[in-house]
């Protein structure tokens, strides 16, 4: 009927972007070592790595400081790519982050409320975890019962309502807070950080983002089917409500665990995916690995940056959106009619 | 193959339509016609399994649909839609190979067999030259054969296509009317609806002639499909006209609008 056209996505270009990435990632994780206040140089990073004797400062440094830091940064970015890859395939959406369905908005009330409490840091990870999970189980419970409705529009819908009533608590909570104390720590949470990341936070955080990581790659090939119109995916043998419940449920697991030890870091869940999209397609099987390892780069170039651009720590928050809004506007422009 | 029994459809809280019974046997061809509006998708729909039936029954190879998984259904029925919104830019042999995932574990990617069915059904269509484009950047009637070889993908035992031809140019829709009696004669029983009262009179055996709900009539095309049916189902004035060779065509009086 037509000439046959080239691959848009061929697999050899696939392969050069997984290279291209794991190359860029690990470059950054050197650099990340080496810089700061107290430089590193790779030969020191490779001594302490393997076990060689080298002085306590050093070692100190990088076991203590800047090791954590930076797996967390992978961890972080990881996780949110992933989040957010499921959720733009799932909500037939390229513009949606994982925080759609309230999220961050749910941890954020959460470690709001434990720092108006207690100032624990303990306290305010767990709450902001709980908040996550529970701030999207109310909008899926409710957004389930308005039957009749496109499941999905429900959904959406039902996150923007209670996402603005919790953002109204967290707003009265603030205002009630002590101007002294409390107040910068909530101000303080809400941009993110990786500032005070310790070892401990990253044994929490990364098994529950695995947990949740396993069952999206195991149902790789399915996920695809939920960026299909409902009736079509159910046509063709796919029980959406049950996936789409899965994928929700790993995705808010994910995102809660990392945003419970970086407070809330915005733009990579929803600039990652698409960038990742561009590269390689949306099949969901190959997009998440990729998405995963450009997610963790870029968060890790965004935390290395901000600890060294200036004597203060730049929150990264404000950094990823200073970045992501030209790049999310170049691309927009650059991108041909679809995704 | 499909057995639909006193059936009543709709959605929930408002029924659309009742008293629907038909059989449809491998290698038969089913023509559902009738208005915008008369219930022929709620029907398909429904016949899927993606709506609950208001009352009676549907029975596929003697099963019952109610007691049917999803993907259980998705062996037995094909659908086509009646067109798609594409999305993202998956590429039409992805598209295409979705039609295999009633057929996989639930954890498995297709393999290589299923590449190959998913190539043969491109090609039966003639589609194959399309197979890296994206879905987002074909015409809407390359879109609706590519639909058609999703379904066909499936290998299921009954087709369901909804307005298959309402896109498509001239060509096309001839394409597709004969993939349809080649796909009955290979054994598959299908169901189709259309605009055109000719489609029903040039390849299905049944025409099923369904208004507010109701099955006006149903039976050999060149029995009820009558100036008068057609007058009642459209409200307009309409004339079946015999061709030489022995067929027939419907030919609309313009200027008699009723």
């Amino acid at each position: 009927m037509r000439e046959r056209g080239a691959a848009r996505f061929p697999a050899a270009m696939t392969r050069a972007c997984y290279f291209a990435a794991s190359a860029a990632l690990l470059a950054l994780v050197g650099i990340a070592f080496a810089v700061g206040r107290y430089p590193v140089s790779l030969a020191e990073l490779f001594s302490v790595l393997t076990g060689q004797p080298v002085g306590a400062n050093v070692e100190m440094v990088v076991l203590q400081v800047r090791g954590p830091r930076v797996l967390a940064a992978v961890l972080v970015g990881a996780a949110l790519a992933a989040a957010g890859t499921a959720y733009q395939g799932m909500f037939r959406n390229p513009l949606v982050s994982p925080d759609i369905l309230g999220v961050s908005t749910g941890a954020a009330l959460g470690a709001v409320l434990a720092i108006f409490l207690s100032q624990e840091i303990v306290l305010t990870q767990i709450f902001a975890f709980c908040g996550g999970l529970a701030a999207v189980g109310l909008v899926y419970a409710v957004g389930a019962r308005l039957r009749g409705h496109d499941p999905l529009l429900a959904l959406v819908l039902t996150g923007v309502v209670i996402g603005t009533l919790l953002g109204s608590a967290i707003a009265l909570l603030k205002y009630l807070a002590d101007p002294y104390n409390q107040l910068p720590a909530i101000t303080f949470w809400l941009l993110g950080s990786l500032a005070a990341i310790s070892p401990k936070d990253i044994w929490y955080s990364m098994p529950l983002v695995l947990i949740g990581l396993a069952p999206m790659l195991l149902l790789r090939w399915r996920i695809n089917l939920l960026a299909l119109p409902d009736d079509e995916a159910r046509a063709l043998g796919v029980d959406t409500r049950r996936l789409r419940t899965i994928v929700i449920a790993c995705a808010t697991l994910m995102t809660a665990s990392v945003v419970a030890i970086s407070g809330i870091i915005g733009w990579v869940g929803l600039l990652v995916p698409h960038a990742a999209r561009l590269l390689v397609g949306p099949d969901f099987g190959r997009l998440l690995p990729l998405a995963m390892l450009i997610g963790a780069a870029f968060m890790l170039a965004v935390d290395t940056l901000c600890r060294t651009l200036a004597m203060i720590e730049v929150p990264p928050g404000v950094l990823t959106a200073l970045i992501g809004t030209p790049f999310f506007l170049w691309l927009f422009a650059l991108a041909r009619r679809s995704w | 193959m499909l057995e639909v029994h006193d059936l009543a459809f709709g959605f929930p809280g408002r029924t659309v339509g009742r008293n629907v019974s038909f059989t449809l046997a491998g290698g038969e061809t089913l023509c559902v016609l009738g208005p915008n509006g008369g219930g022929k998708t709620t029907l398909f729909r429904t016949v899927l399994g993606l709506l609950e039936p208001h009352g009676g029954t549907i029975g596929i190879g003697g099963r019952p649909l109610r007691r049917l998984g999803r993907a259980e259904i998705a062996r037995e029925i094909g659908y086509v839609p009646q067109g798609h919104a594409a999305y993202f830019a998956y590429s039409v042999r992805e598209f295409v190979l979705m039609g295999r995932t009633a057929h996989l574990g639930t954890f498995s990617s297709p393999s290589k067999e299923d590449e190959d069915v998913a190539g043969r059904a491109l090609e039966s269509l003639g589609i194959a030259g399309l197979a890296d484009k994206p879905v987002t950047e074909i015409s809407g009637g390359e879109r609706q054969l590519a639909l058609v070889a999703r379904a066909l993908a499936q290998e299921p035992r009954i087709l369901v296509l909804d307005e298959p031809t309402a896109s498509l140019d001239f060509g096309n829709q001839v394409r597709v009317l004969e993939r349809i009696t080649a796909l009955a004669r290979s054994g598959i029983a299908v169901l189709f609806s259309s605009h055109d009262p000719d489609h029903a009179l040039l390849c299905a055996q049944r025409a099923l002639l369904l208004a507010e709900g109701r099955i006006l009539e149903i039976g050999a095309p060149r029995e009820v499909i009558r100036a008068d049916t057609l007058e009642r189902m459209y409200g307009v004035s309409v004339q079946v006209v015999p061709l030489p060779g022995g067929a027939h065509t419907c030919l609309p009086a313009i200027g008699r609008v009723l």
